[in-house]
């Protein structure tokens, strides 16, 4: 395995070992480039991983403070916890749920369709769905995607099989188990799923894609890519030309590191990209680095979120099995005639009993809450997941207060719903109720936000400088040798989940990061 | 389908625990002041036999289930009396928040909480308070000491762990039989 030099000044440093950074990482590895990862997060590997909500919480959530506000109710519930994303090698991809769809056409031009929406900060992406469509088609396959690449869909669970049949009384017509980056036969050295459950929690048998045991180890093969665990960037050092020099960043024994970079690519989420950003603020840049649009920060998008739980006569057991296996797409096209713009999706979801308790109705207590989960085993359940607009006074900013454990300020959460998201919210949740009331719900329970686990666009793309962060490769505007990986660069959000746009867009970006490397253009 | 036995394994395991630290069984179940199923209480060190019983029927009354004896709820509010014994500042949230409860109850029905006959009537009381920080606290513990119990979730149908027993793929992820034909 690779161990490069603290001084070696022509290695390519990512921040992050999710989705983007992981496959960044093994991408440029794989090329030849030299690449240190840094990891916040301790290396767990999946046979480490807990079944059990609580525990695996404490194993694999990011719970390093956080402060938030606006009219949100994720900060009156959960005020310390914005958002619900792993701190461990292999970032959220260890517990995302595996569903994997491509953007519409007019996602990418979201301006263009949608018109001025007042309070939107709409801008169409500086790249079309034809320019993505083979990146995308690498990382199905990458990933192992149901449903592509000649791969059967993944067996209906109970839960799946509630929401088909109540979708089809409904008159819904794409409906199945998803395309999912899960195995439905083994496939690139791992197995089968086994309906564990417990998605959510790190797949115990590898059969969910994620970067820990797929893109990581492949890259460390190829003796080009070093994963440094615990180690936890404080701020990118520039030199007197404006480019990218080097990471400070916290070892794990809290000692402070400088490594140095030929390139730097952030890849930490939506929340801790934008603040290791800010905090890189200097007297050349000193309203933080990549920032002369003041859009860093800015447009945070969380997904238009909610839950749908139902309650039958008879069992479910909606917690045996893959989580997000099903999906319901009709409502996923813009069809401004319902009430606002955008679209979304219905997906299969479960939640154990604890975590059932926590984010049912959070706060809620006396029979009517007790009563509904009395009727646990008799649940079926659904995630809502739709486009949000992005709204510029959505924002991550540093906290004025909180410091972290080396002095940094803390990651402040602003968000507030956009009325197009209100109003696509009221629907799904009509919808969604729809499906189950078809085939004999005895009662529904329309399920607030759980905190954000899709965060987007805090460093938008543009075509121009002016409009924001990087331009349609994740190039910073202004530092030429400074790169976004993650999904904080997404113009607008979309309707589906954002993993496999992520991923696309950092095989994309290898490729062009190589390039440019061997052009010496940087 | 696979139905899940919701039958409880936990039986008494937690009185009879209580009573053994206390005092002999045999004297604490012929003793005409204390019942073996106050036994638990007693233990207390930091807060009053009477505030931990009052904080049980308060935890039952914030999420009753009655499927669920009183074990699940004392395992659940027992840890107050150690933090109580560490903590002052939580041990005048307790007993101030029992305290204020009983004279609520008292002004109303006169007698103290516990003895208060109808849980809706109970229920007004806690709704008074729900904004105290006594009662967010004892209620946000509650979500986590709970239903976090690994006893208590098979009598809500829900199995725990899985990958131990090689997932669901053989034992019942599609094994729904009533829906309506597709």
């Amino acid at each position: 395995m690779a161990k490069f030099d603290l001084n070696d000044s022509s290695v390519v440093v990512i921040v992050g070992s999710g989705a983007g950074g992981g496959t960044l990482g093994n991408e440029l590895a794989q090329k030849g480039v030299k690449v240190v990862i840094l990891e916040a997060g301790p290396r767990i590997e999946n046979h480490d991983f807990v079944n059990d909500e609580w525990e695996s919480f404490s194993q694999l959530a990011w719970t390093d403070a956080r402060t938030t506000s606006g009219t949100w109710r994720v900060a009156k519930d959960f005020s310390g916890l914005p958002a619900w994303i792993v701190k461990a090698v292999g970032g959220s991809t260890t517990h995302w749920a595996g569903a994997s769809l491509r953007f519409d056409e007019h996602e990418f031009k979201v301006k263009t369709t949608y018109g001025n929406i007042p309070g939107a900060n709409l801008l169409d992406w500086p790249v079309t769905l034809a320019e993505m469509e083979p990146w995308y088609a690498k990382a199905e396959d990458k990933m192992g995607v149901t449903r592509t690449n000649g791969i059967p869909g993944l067996p209906g669970n109970n839960n799946f099989k509630v929401l088909e049949a109540g979708a089809k009384k409904l008159g819904y017509k794409t409906v199945h188990t998803g395309n999912m980056a899960i195995n439905s036969q083994p496939r690139d050295g791992r197995g089968a799923c086994q309906q564990i459950g417990f998605c959510f929690q790190g797949c115990k048998s590898g059969a969910k894609w994620s970067t820990l045991y797929t893109e990581i180890p492949k890259g460390e093969a190829t003796g080009n890519l070093e994963v440094r665990p615990s180690s936890m960037a404080i701020k990118i050092e520039h030199d007197a030309g404006g480019k990218v020099t080097g990471v400070v960043y916290a070892d794990a024994s809290g000692a402070m590191q400088r490594q140095k970079a030929r390139i730097v690519a952030v890849a930490g989420n939506s929340i801790e990209s934008p603040r290791l950003l800010l905090n890189s603020a200097s007297t050349m840049f000193p309203d933080g680095l990549a920032n002369s649009s003041g859009q860093v920060g800015r447009n945070y998008m969380r997904h238009m979120t909610g839950s749908v739980y139902a309650v039958f006569e008879k069992s479910v057991h909606m917690y045996r099995g893959t989580t997000m296996a099903g999906i319901i797409r009709d409502e996923a096209a813009n069809n401004p005639k319902r009430g606002f713009v955008g679209g979304y999706e219905m997906e299969t979801l479960s939640i154990g009993l604890p975590f059932m308790a926590a984010f049912l109705n959070p706060g809620a207590w006396g029979r009517p809450f007790t009563s509904a989960l009395d009727g646990y085993p008799r649940m079926a359940g659904m995630w809502l997941v739709g486009e949000d607009m992005p709204q510029e006074t959505n924002r991550i900013t540093l906290d004025p207060v909180v410091k972290d454990k080396f002095g940094q300020p803390v990651a402040s959460v602003h968000f507030d719903d956009h009325p197009n998201d209100i109003a696509m919210r009221t629907h799904a949740y009509k919808q969604g109720a729809a499906v189950y009331d078809a085939v004999g719900a005895t009662v529904t329970y329309p399920t607030p936000p759980y905190p954000s686990t899709h965060n987007l666009g805090t460093n938008r793309m543009s075509e121009k400088p002016r409009d924001g962060v990087v331009n349609k490769f994740g190039q910073s505007h202004d530092v030429k040798n400074l790169f976004v990986s993650d999904g904080s660069q997404f113009t607008s959000g979309a309707a589906c989940n954002p993993t496999l746009t992520i991923v696309a867009l950092a095989i994309r970006q290898a490729d062009y990061i190589a390039g440019a490397m061997q052009k010496r253009e940087i | 389908m696979r139905e899940v036995d919701r039958r409880s394994k936990h039986s008494r395991r937690v009185f009879l625990k209580g009573a053994a630290t206390a005092v002999p069984v045999v004297a604490v179940a012929t003793s005409a002041a204390v019942r073996i199923e106050d036994a638990w209480a007693e233990d207390a060190s930091a807060l009053s036999p009477a505030t931990m019983k009052t904080l049980l029927k308060v935890a039952r009354d914030i999420y009753p289930h009655d499927v669920l004896g009183d074990s699940y709820y004392i395992t659940a509010i027992k840890p107050w009396d150690g933090k109580a014994a560490k903590d002052p500042s939580v041990k005048s949230l307790i007993s101030d928040g029992i305290a204020r409860l009983d004279q609520n109850a008292r002004d109303r029905h006169k007698v103290a909480y516990a003895e208060v006959p109808w849980e809706a009537d109970r229920v007004v009381l806690l709704k008074e308070i729900e904004g105290s920080d006594f009662f967010q606290k004892v209620r946000g513990d509650l979500i986590v000491s709970l239903y976090n119990q690994k006893e208590v979730w098979p009598r809500f149908g829900y199995e725990g762990s899985s990958a131990e027993h090689g997932g669901y793929i053989n034992r019942g992820f599609a094994d729904i039989d009533w829906l309506p034909k597709a």
